[in-house]
C-alpha cells in the first residue's frame, strides 16, 4: 500500500490489509462493491472471491474484474470444500446474518483463518444512551435508528471473546478500533469496532 | 461423424456466420451458441431483413461482444433447419430428405460438429463460449467435451439437466406436432408441414418463456375488439399474440427439427459424477453464470447448481441473478445488465489470454 493513498483507506481495511499475507487466497463475505478485495488483489496479489447480496454491488465488482457470487452468505458458503481459503473475511457483515452460528462455523470450515470485524455494542456511548438517556444506542459504528437497522445481532467484545472460549475457537489476533485510531486500553468500553483473527478449534492449520 | 447413440451421420454441413476479425494469433474468437429456435444469424441484417439477428443488442462495434475487438462465430446446430444438416436435409443415400431416418442427436453431438468448424478455422482456443437456454447447455458441453479449447464460459438462463417439468413441456410440444395428421410419420416433405401441431407447440413454448408479471404487463385482459364475442375465436390479446407467434414460427422452422432438438435438450445431463469436469483435471476456465429472477422455465436454482459444481472444484466463477420481470425471454431482452457483466468479464479474460 503506497503511503500517499494511505489516508483515503478506511481504518478497518488498513488493518485487514496488514493481516492478509501476500499471495494468499481470500473469501470476502458481504464484499459490497469489492473495494477491499480489489485492494488486496492489486497490492497483495491474493486470489480473491466474494459473496454479496445486492445486485448493484455485483455489477461494480465485475467492473473491477472480481469473481463474485450473487446471493446471501448463508447460502453461498456451503459449497466450498474445507480449507478452501487462507482467509475468510466477515467484516461488518456478521451482525447482519440471521444464522450467525452457522455462518461462523462454515467460515471456520472453509477458511484456515477467519477475519471478523464487528461494531462493539458495549461502547461507552451506547452505554450512555441506554443507561442515562434510556434510548436505543446510536454510535458511529452503530448509526442506525431502531426501525432501519440491518443488524439483527448486538454483541460486545467481551461477548465475542466468551463465545470463542466456549466453542474453543482460537483467537489469534485482536484489534480494537476507535474512530481513526487503535484503542489500547479498556477496549470493551472505548472501542467502536473490533477485528479478530480466529481459527477453528484444535491445532492451527498451516497455510 | 459417430454420434453419441452410436449411429453415423455424414456428410455434415455446418452453416455459420462470423463478425469482426480473427486476430493474427487467433486468440480473440468468441463462440455464440443459439437456443432451440435460433440460428447462425446472431447480429446485423441480411439483405431484405426487417429484423436484425437474434442477439443484435449484444454483438457489434462497442457492444458487449465488441466486433472491433473480438471475432464472433455463430453456427446453426446439427439437427436444425437453418443451413446445417438436419432432418429436412437431403439424405445422400436416398436423395430424399431424411425425415425420421435422421438419427437422434444430442447436445454433445452438436458440439462435436462445431469442433470441426473451430478446427477448420484453425482456432486453437476459444476466448469464450456463450449462450442462453439451450445455448447455455452447449456452453457447458463445450467445457465438458473440450476443456482445453475454451478459456471462458458464459452459460445464461440454463441448467445442467432438464427437470421433469421442463421435459414435460417439451413432450407436450412434440405430441402436438406428432398428433397433427399432416406430420405423416415425419414424411411430410413435398407436402405442407404439420403447421397446426407445430404452431401449438410454439404457443406452449411462448407461455413458458414469459412470466405471470410480464404477461400481465403486456396483455392484461385486454380484448382485441373491446368487448366479448361470446364465441371461441381468439379475442383476448394474449390469445392473438400466441397465435401470431405460432403462425410465424411454422413459416421459418421445420417440425422434425423441433422434435429432434427438443429431444436433444431433454437427454442433456451433466449433473452427475464428474461429467462436467473430470476430477483429475485442474480447471483453467473462467465462468460467468447468469440467471433471471422471474425465469420459471430455467429457474435460478438451476444456475446455482452449476455454480455449486464449479465452487466445489475451486473454479473461477462469477454468478449474478438479474432482477428481471421478463421470464426466460429475459436473456434476449435484458441486454443493459448483461452488457455490464459480460463486457468487463470478457475484457478480464482477454487480458488474461494476452498474458498466457
Amino acid at each position: 500500500m503506497q503511503e500517499k493513498n494511505n489516508k483515503n483507506i478506511r481504518l478497518d481495511y488498513k488493518i485487514i490489509f496488514k493481516i492478509v499475507e501476500t499471495g494468499s487466497s481470500v473469501l470476502d463475505l458481504g464484499c459490497g462493491s469489492g473495494e477491499l478485495l480489489n485492494l488486496l488483489i492489486k497490492e497483495k496479489k491474493v486470489k480473491a472471491r466474494g459473496i454479496e447480496l445486492r445486485e448493484g454491488a455485483i455489477y461494480e465488482c465485475v467492473e473491477k474484474g472480481l469473481s463474485v457470487f450473487h446471493g446471501d452468505i448463508e447460502g453461498g458458503l456451503g459449497e466450498y470444500p474445507d480449507n478452501s481459503f487462507n482467509y475468510v473475511i466477515l467484516n461488518q457483515s456478521m451482525q447482519e446474518t440471521k444464522k450467525i452460528e452457522f455462518v461462523l462455523q462454515e467460515s471456520l470450515r472453509v477458511g484456515r483463518r477467519v477475519i471478523i470485524g464487528f461494531p462493539n455494542f458495549a461502547y461507552i456511548r451506547s452505554r450512555f444512551d441506554l443507561f442515562f438517556r434510556g434510548k436505543a444506542p446510536r454510535t458511529p459504528s452503530l448509526p442506525y435508528s431502531w426501525y432501519e437497522s440491518p443488524n439483527v445481532h448486538f454483541l460486545s467484545l467481551k461477548d465475542f471473546k466468551n463465545y470463542c472460549k466456549e466453542k474453543r475457537i482460537n483467537i489469534l489476533e485482536t484489534y480494537y478500533l476507535g474512530k481513526n485510531n487503535i484503542i489500547r486500553f479498556f477496549p470493551n468500553l472505548l472501542a467502536l469496532n473490533a477485528i479478530f483473527v480466529i481459527s477453528k478449534p484444535g491445532k492451527l492449520e498451516p497455510f | 461423424m459417430i454420434l453419441e447413440s452410436g449411429k453415423k451421420l455424414g456428410p455434415i454441413t455446418i452453416a455459420y456466420e462470423t463478425y469482426g476479425r480473427l486476430d493474427k494469433s487467433k486468440s480473440n474468437a468468441v463462440m455464440v451458441l443459439h437456443a432451440l429456435s435460433g440460428d447462425a444469424h446472431v447480429a446485423g441484417f441480411h439483405k431484405g431483413d426487417e429484423k436484425p439477428g437474434w442477439w443484435d443488442d449484444m454483438i457489434g462495434p462497442g457492444k458487449a461482444f465488441d466486433t472491433e475487438k473480438y471475432f464472433i462465430i455463430c453456427s446453426n446446430v446439427i439437427g436444425g433447419c437453418k443451413g446445417s444438416t438436419g432432418p429436412s436435409s437431403l439424405n445422400a443415400e436416398t436423395g430424399k430428405p431424411y425425415g425420421l431416418d435422421f438419427p437422434i442427436i444430442t447436445i454433445s453431438d452438436m458440439i462435436n460438429a462445431q469442433k470441426h468448424l473451430i478446427d477448420y478455422l484453425e482456432i486453437d482456443r476459444l476466448l469464450c463460449v456463450v449462450g442462453g437456454s439451450m445455448g447455455g447447455m452447449q456452453v457447458l458441453q463445450w467445457v465438458a467435451s473440450y476443456p482445453d479449447r475454451v478459456l471462458s464460459a458464459i452459460p445464461i438462463a440454463t441448467a445442467l439437466k432438464h427437470s421433469p417439468q421442463q421435459i414435460a413441456f417439451n413432450e407436450v410440444g412434440r405430441q402436438a406436432v406428432m398428433s397433427d395428421p399432416a406430420w405423416r410419420g415425419g414424411n411430410y416433405y413435398g407436402h405442407s408441414q404439420p403447421e397446426n401441431g407445430l404452431a401449438i407447440a410454439r404457443m406452449i413454448g411462448h407461455i413458458t418463456y414469459m412470466s405471470d408479471e410480464s404477461m400481465e404487463k403486456k396483455f392484461s385482459r385486454k380484448l382485441k375488439n373491446g368487448s366479448y364475442n361470446f364465441s371461441f375465436t381468439p379475442e383476448f390479446e394474449v390469445e392473438g399474440y400466441l397465435h401470431y407467434r405460432g403462425d410465424n414460427f411454422v413459416k421459418r422452422f421445420d417440425a422434425n427439427s423441433y422434435l429432434y432438438i427438443t429431444k436433444a435438450i431433454d437427454y442433456f445431463d451433466l449433473s452427475f459424477g464428474d461429467k462436467l469436469f473430470p476430477n483429475s483435471k485442474e480447471i483453467d476456465i473462467k465462468f460467468l453464470v447468469i440467471s433471471f429472477k422471474s425465469d420459471w422455465l430455467y429457474p435460478s436454482y438451476q444456475s446455482r447448481e452449476i455454480v455449486k459444481l464449479l465452487k466445489a472444484r475451486h473454479a473461477d466463477v462469477t454468478y449474478c441473478e438479474i432482477n428481471s420481470n421478463y421470464g426466460h425471454d429475459a436473456f434476449l431482452l435484458e441486454f443493459t445488465e448483461e452488457t455490464r457483466l459480460i463486457k468487463h468479464f470478457l475484457n478480464r479474460v482477454y487480458i488474461y489470454a494476452g498474458k498466457k
